[in-house]
């Protein structure tokens, strides 16, 4: 089995889009959307939610105003900042128990924490992975393992050949989960120079785990020297540009119609997302 | 005043917003703009700050004095992260899976354990055009973004306009970056992914309890909801951006929106004054 993660550094270049027209056609696959902050990838698959489970992750700080005499040092103690006026400010809290250890009249608890929900989906094109981190908490890296870790689980038991994987914007705590032993990462970028900027930093990433990238050009033909830049870039640092897809509205308006750019009709938007899944399975099939 | 533009959804012209308000403001206000999207900093590339200070973010990592070391564990009881594992005879340290909490150094009996600065990043001070500017940039391969925004906000002086350009989602970086502010634009575009994360973000920033506002970006794109929902939600859309193809050429070119376009600086101005305003009414009714 395989598991393909679709990342890009900077957000909004199109890897839902992408993704959801893999979802369309891939066969044996299970889904997953590894953005537990803002996840959409749901948006195009008419996806019906068939389980939900909680999420319960790392522990809050909670001061029992009885017992508290105003002290100060776990105010003094706490690295965080997350405790002013002897209150916790739960989103500040990393829940590391220093002041639950340190308070002298034990006035402290540390009590779980509910980080969010995640999700077995049943989508027009097999199951989807999904999940919600709770409002302003923190181990979306933790909650992004959980889900790959379902994922797994569902494609062994079905015996499904891909994961195919919605990665998060960035590069930072849930990207590094979503991408660690991954098959392989499709990067998708944009013509533009923060587009450029921030796909030499998640290539930066890829690198730094271990993960073989390609890069996918989406929009290429809204800057040509900048689509030219890319690939200069991507010879240099001998990482293959496997597909160039123009700017056409009909991705937002297929999105409209909660329909993968690839079900709306045939466009050379489709057509060269068809030819990027077909090189991306010789990739995976090779590697 | 802090100001923090954010957006739930990637990609929306975050920092399209933030430069062009800050260009607009800096003959009149003393202007600060804090790029807090550590892991993926682009105000720089259109703004082309001089950078004058640089300063690495180091979070405090354990390090063990083998010698004064009686292996008794209780640095690896108190660890929540499990960064600490104590063998027989010697203690081994996870430096990547430390959150810098500092309870084991100061709950080692035998006073053993000592500090030390691991650095996660840097935070580059500057200015560009009157503008003074603050960024912070994770390193690479590393996970957590948070201490790099702390370290960048600690530069905000609230005494001037602060215009915090904040990273996408809705989880800890982003709560880190617009807490304190007074408040918040959430720029969104007109399509499901974009109304679907604007609530998501809604959300979020109501929990804070900071007053928001609406940009819509891309206007003319997708469909009518994200304009519905604000009106059902009582959100007001300040600023309204078209769908232009200049404007996109421009910005792939790394170039802001009011150099561009020099007439749009006076619909930033408005911006501003419409912000000021609703700041203004909010501080005037939490006085009676």
């Amino acid at each position: 089995m395989k598991e393909l993660v679709v990342l890009s550094g900077k957000g909004g270049t199109g890897k839902t889009s992408i993704v959801g027209s893999f979802a369309a056609l891939a066969k044996n696959k299970v889904l997953t959307d590894c953005d537990v902050d803002a996840a959409d990838l749901h948006l195009l698959l008419e996806s019906v939610i068939k389980q939900k489970h909680e999420f319960w992750s790392g522990q809050v700080a909670v001061i029992d105003e009885e017992k508290c005499t105003r002290c100060g040092l776990c105010q003094e103690l706490c690295h965080f900042e997350a405790i002013e006026d002897f209150r916790v400010d739960p989103p500040s809290c990393e829940g590391c128990g220093f002041c639950y250890r340190i308070c002298p009249t034990e006035a402290i608890t540390m009590e779980e924490n509910l980080s969010g929900h995640w999700f077995i989906s049943e989508t027009k094109y097999g199951l989807l992975v999904h999940a919600r981190l709770g409002i302003a908490q923190e181990n979306s890296g933790k909650l992004v393992a959980l889900v790959r870790q379902q994922a797994k689980e569902m494609a062994e038991k079905q015996g499904a050949a891909f994961i195919i994987s919605d990665g998060p914007p960035g590069i930072g705590c849930p990207v590094i989960s979503s991408l660690s032993g991954a098959s392989l990462a499709l990067l998708v970028t944009e013509p533009t120079l923060s587009g450029i900027h921030d796909l030499e930093r998640v290539l930066g990433v890829c690198r730094h785990f271990g993960v073989p990238a390609l890069v996918c050009i989406n929009k290429h033909d809204i800057n040509e020297e900048n689509s030219r830049r890319i690939e200069d870039y991507c010879s240099e640092q001998r990482i293959e540009v496997a597909a160039r897809i123009p700017f056409d509205n009909i991705v937002t308006e297929a999105m409209v119609k909660g329909l993968p750019v690839v079900e709306y009709g045939d466009s050379p938007v489709s057509r060269e997302i068809n030819l990027l899944w077909q090189n991306i399975t010789r990739l995976l099939a090779n590697n | 005043m802090i100001i923090s533009i954010a957006s739930g959804k990637g990609g929306t012209g975050k920092t399209l917003v933030a430069t062009s308000l800050a260009l607009s403001l800096k003959d009149k206000h003393r202007v600060q703009l804090l790029d807090c999207d550590a892991e993926e900093p682009n105000d720089h590339i259109f703004l082309k700050p001089v950078i004058t200070r640089k300063g690495a973010v180091c979070i405090q990592v354990p390090k063990v004095d083998e010698e004064k070391c009686t292996h008794c564990s209780q640095c690896a009881e108190v660890c929540a992260y499990n960064a600490i594992a104590v063998l027989l005879d010697r203690v081994l340290v996870f430096p990547e899976l430390c959150h810098g909490c500092g309870a084991c150094s100061y709950l080692c009996p035998e006073k053993a354990i000592s500090e030390e600065g691991r650095e996660i990043g840097v935070v580059e001070q500057g200015h560009s055009d009157g503008i003074e500017f603050v960024q912070g940039r994770l390193t690479i391969g590393e996970a957590m973004p948070t201490p790099v925004i702390r370290q960048v906000k600690e530069y905000a002086n609230p005494d001037g306009l602060v215009i915090i350009d904040v990273p996408p989602g809705t989880s800890c970086p982003v709560v880190e970056s617009i807490k304190d502010s007074h408040f918040c634009l959430l720029v969104t575009e007109p399509t499901p992914f974009g109304l679907n994360d604007l609530v998501l973000a809604v959300e979020t920033v109501r929990e804070l309890n900071i007053p928001l506002a609406v940009v819509l970006n891309r206007a003319g794109v997708g469909d009518k909801k994200v304009e519905e929902y604000c009106r059902k939600e009582d959100i007001p859309i300040l600023l309204t951006i078209p769908l232009d193809t200049e404007i996109a050429r421009l910005y792939s070119k790394g170039v802001t929106l009011v150099e561009g376009m020099p007439e749009l600086r006076e619909t930033f101005i408005g911006l501003w004054d419409k912000i000021r305003e609703m700041v203004d009414e909010r501080t005037r009714s939490l006085k009676r």
